[in-house]
């Protein structure tokens, strides 16, 4: 019976080294959901700060605007705890939308390049700086730096290749009480 | 000819309408004022403009060319001027623009120099390429561009060809017609499909509401040199959609998940066929197709339409009548309702249905899904919709996924049988849509992490390379100083030594500042330098000025 219990206890020590999972899962897991906005209303600094807090229960689940109440949902969902609703103190969802230089205005003054989180604005000093919109994932945090105010949010308007069905609306008839609902 | 045929799962038999419009003659292409040529008529990407507004055009002039491999080129259906290239109007059930060219045209319909092709001398992908340039896309619906699936790939072959013409949607005679008065030409578009694709077995199917065409089809694959099957299959819808008519005529299914390719089989609609023939052996690209004008109107019938031509053209054509409620694009199982008539017939416009409340009256208000499964029993893609719009319906994607929710062809036999009247099919449509957002949303996110973890690490290495640099250039400095020191004396301790260097800095950024001459104010008239004088004295007087601590009378 000790020999076994020494052979198991062996064989699961070396297994801990061996398969030593790197990093942190779960984090990794949260991460996973979160909207990669990397916009910080969550209190810190990109997703997977946040991620990593949330795994720690350092931080709420309901943090995150980008990622809605939905968001909020499958975090829920993924930690097995009830959702609760956005907490507005963070900020509140807003529709889609990427950053736009105004290039007439636009000094060239880099700050906004060194704020992007996602190097999605192109540009050198003294030269104008533009926004590649399709890397931009509309975190805002451009706005505050520019001395000159030159950067605007854009909501994405809805064309033909963002077009998706919409949930049908059907008009359900009533049926009287007395047949049961 | 007697074929085993086999029978695929479910199906309904609507009422067929085609008697209406398929005993006409094809109508000459009407020619109207304005062509509004959508650049996006296809799978794949747009087209890329390569005209400018005010550019005269021929008819069949390329406007818009490819853009990569999954696109086909797009041109000008009439001579004329280009008035516009800008958001317009398309036939989309969203009734949201999309970019087109806009052509005045200048009745003339002038062609631009065309030639045949000399198929057979030309390599296979210099065909291929042409016929991308030439605007080929498949007519049967999907609009897939044809160039792509004329590739048989790395399988170098596919050993059967299906040509459908089965058409089995109400109401639509254009594949019908075209049999009955183009059946020649269809073949020869037949013969170039098999060149490319190295086919042996080639069949045709049309389903057997159509006789006329099946006894056109015969007489002319007798005439070609190469053996060619026309079957003809019992009329069933959908029995006329690619993966059904594969089934119907060679058993085989379709994997889930798969396209016919993957089993050996190529699949293209008549018309493409008639438009590939009309490419190869006369240079036309695809700039018209046959379109079924009916329904509600006073003279159904088929016509040659110009790609732009707007739909009230043609249904003036065929004859408004008082009491329309709508238009369809396509037949009524499969048709989207069109936002306004203003819109273009595009390649994909193979029917132009007219609604009346006679004809179509508007369906009951749905009742509560009763569970009876009928949906399910004509289901062809032998899938559970009831199950599939419980799931669409709670935004459940992932469970509707797992029942196969992409194998649904949106053929619409589950919401014609459905006696609660649900439209099931815009459930299915609905979640398709934003499993695909969803999909893209996910794709965005990944990326932008991808691209923030690059950031930071970015950051850290700029960081540690800028430390390094710095501490590199302090040790040679360092090293440097030790070997100069040594001669005056090893006495100079740690201190001196970097007091040393940092007034030998002082001094060269002084001499740097000495050497640097403001260049505008050399040479300059006197009364310019007097000027300047004054300035500075001005100057002088004020810095003096501010070096002055403040006078306790400032205060009150």
């Amino acid at each position: 019976m000790v020999g076994i219990a020494v052979a198991i206890g062996l064989v699961l020590g070396w297994s801990a080294i061996r398969f030593k999972v790197e990093g942190n899962p779960l984090a990794e897991k949260i991460d996973a959901i979160l909207p990669q906005t990397q916009c910080g209303q969550c209190g810190f600094p990109g997703c997977r700060p946040y991620a990593e807090a949330i795994a720690k229960g350092e931080a709420d689940i309901n943090q995150c605007p980008p990622g809605g109440e939905e968001g909020v949902k499958k975090l829920a969902d993924l930690l097995g705890i009830e959702p609760k609703s956005l907490d507005e103190t963070h900020g509140t969802p807003k529709p889609k939308s990427v950053a736009f230089i105004d290039e007439q205005l636009c000094i060239g003054c880099t700050l906004c390049i060194q704020a992007c989180p996602v190097d999605a604005i192109s540009g050198a000093a003294k030269q104008m700086h533009t926004i590649i919109a399709s890397e931009c994932t509309g975190c805002e945090l451009c706005l505050p730096p520019c001395p000159v105010d030159c950067i605007s949010m854009v909501p994405i308007a809805e064309d033909l290749p963002h077009w998706k069905w919409k949930h049908p609306v059907i008009m359900m008839k009533q049926v009287s009480a007395g047949a049961g609902a | 000819m007697s074929r085993e045929l086999f029978k695929f799962k479910g199906g309904v038999h609507p009422p067929e309408h085609k008697a209406e419009s398929n005993g006409q003659p094809i109508h000459p292409p009407p020619l109207p004022r304005k062509l509004v040529i959508p650049l996006r008529q296809h799978i794949g990407n747009p087209a890329k403009p390569v005209v400018s507004v005010g550019d005269h055009v021929k008819k069949g002039q390329m406007i818009a060319e490819a853009d990569g491999y999954i696109s086909t080129a797009v041109h000008a259906s009439s001579s004329g001027i280009v008035t516009a290239i800008d958001m317009q109007p398309v036939p989309h059930i969203s009734g949201l623009p999309d970019l087109c060219i806009t052509l005045e045209t200048d009745g003339r319909d002038e062609w631009i120099p065309h030639d045949p092709l000399d198929y057979q001398a030309m390599a296979p992908a210099d065909l291929r390429m042409r016929l991308r340039d030439m605007g080929l896309a498949g007519l049967g619906g999907a609009v897939f561009p044809s160039a792509v699936k004329l590739d048989p790939g790395a399988a170098q072959t596919f050993p059967t060809l299906i040509i459908n013409g089965g058409e089995c949607e109400p109401w639509i005679t254009c594949d019908d017609v075209l049999m009955r008065h183009h059946a020649d030409e269809t073949l020869q578009g037949v013969a170039i499909m098999r060149h490319l694709l190295g086919s042996t077995e080639i069949l045709i199917g049309i389903e057997d509401n159509k006789p006329e065409a099946i006894a056109a089809m015969q007489a002319a694959a007798a005439k070609v040199d190469f053996a060619v099957e026309v079957v003809m299959v019992p009329a069933r819808y959908p029995g006329g959609g690619a993966k059904q008519m594969i089934q119907t005529l060679t058993g085989k299914q379709v994997p889930s998940g798969k396209l016919s390719n993957d089993i050996g089989i190529q699949v293209f609609n008549v018309g493409t066929t008639y438009a590939l023939a009309r490419a190869v052996h006369h240079g036309e690209p695809l700039i018209s197709r046959l379109v079924t004008v009916t329904g509600h109107v006073l003279r159904p019938q088929n016509v040659e339409v110009l790609i732009g031509t707007p739909m009230h053209t043609l249904i003036t054509l065929a004859g408004e009548r008082d009491g329309t409620t709508g238009v369809l694009m396509g037949g009524p199982m499969m048709g989207v309702p069109m936002p306004n008539l203003d819109v273009p017939v595009v390649k994909a416009t193979n029917c132009i249905l007219v609604k009346s409340a006679e004809l179509f009256p508007p369906l009951p208000k749905a009742l509560p899904c009763i569970r009876c499964t009928r949906c399910a029993d004509a289901c062809p893609a032998e899938l559970q919709p009831q199950e599939l719009y419980r799931f669409a319906k709670a935004a459940d994607f992932g469970r509707a996924q797992e029942y196969h929710l992409f194998d649904c062809i949106e053929c619409g036999c589950c919401s014609y049988v459905c006696p609660s009247h649900i439209p099931l099919v815009d459930f299915y449509r609905y979640a398709k849509g934003e499993i695909w957002a969803r999909e893209k949303e996910k794709r965005a996110a990944d990326l932008a992490r991808e691209r923030h973890e690059f950031r930071l690490f970015r950051q850290e290495r700029e960081k540690k390379e800028k430390a390094e640099k710095l501490a590199a250039k302090a040790q040679a400095k360092r090293a440097e100083l030790a070997a100069a020191p040594a001669a005056e004396g090893a006495a100079a301790s740690a201190a001196d030594a970097k007091k040393a260097l940092i007034a030998a800095a002082l001094a060269r950024a002084q001499a740097k500042k000495a050497e640097v001459t403001p260049k505008n104010v050399d040479h300059l008239p006197p009364d310019t330098q007097h000027e300047i004088e004054e300035i500075e004295a001005r100057r002088a007087k004020i810095r003096e000025l501010a070096r002055k601590p403040l006078e306790p009378e400032d205060k009150p």
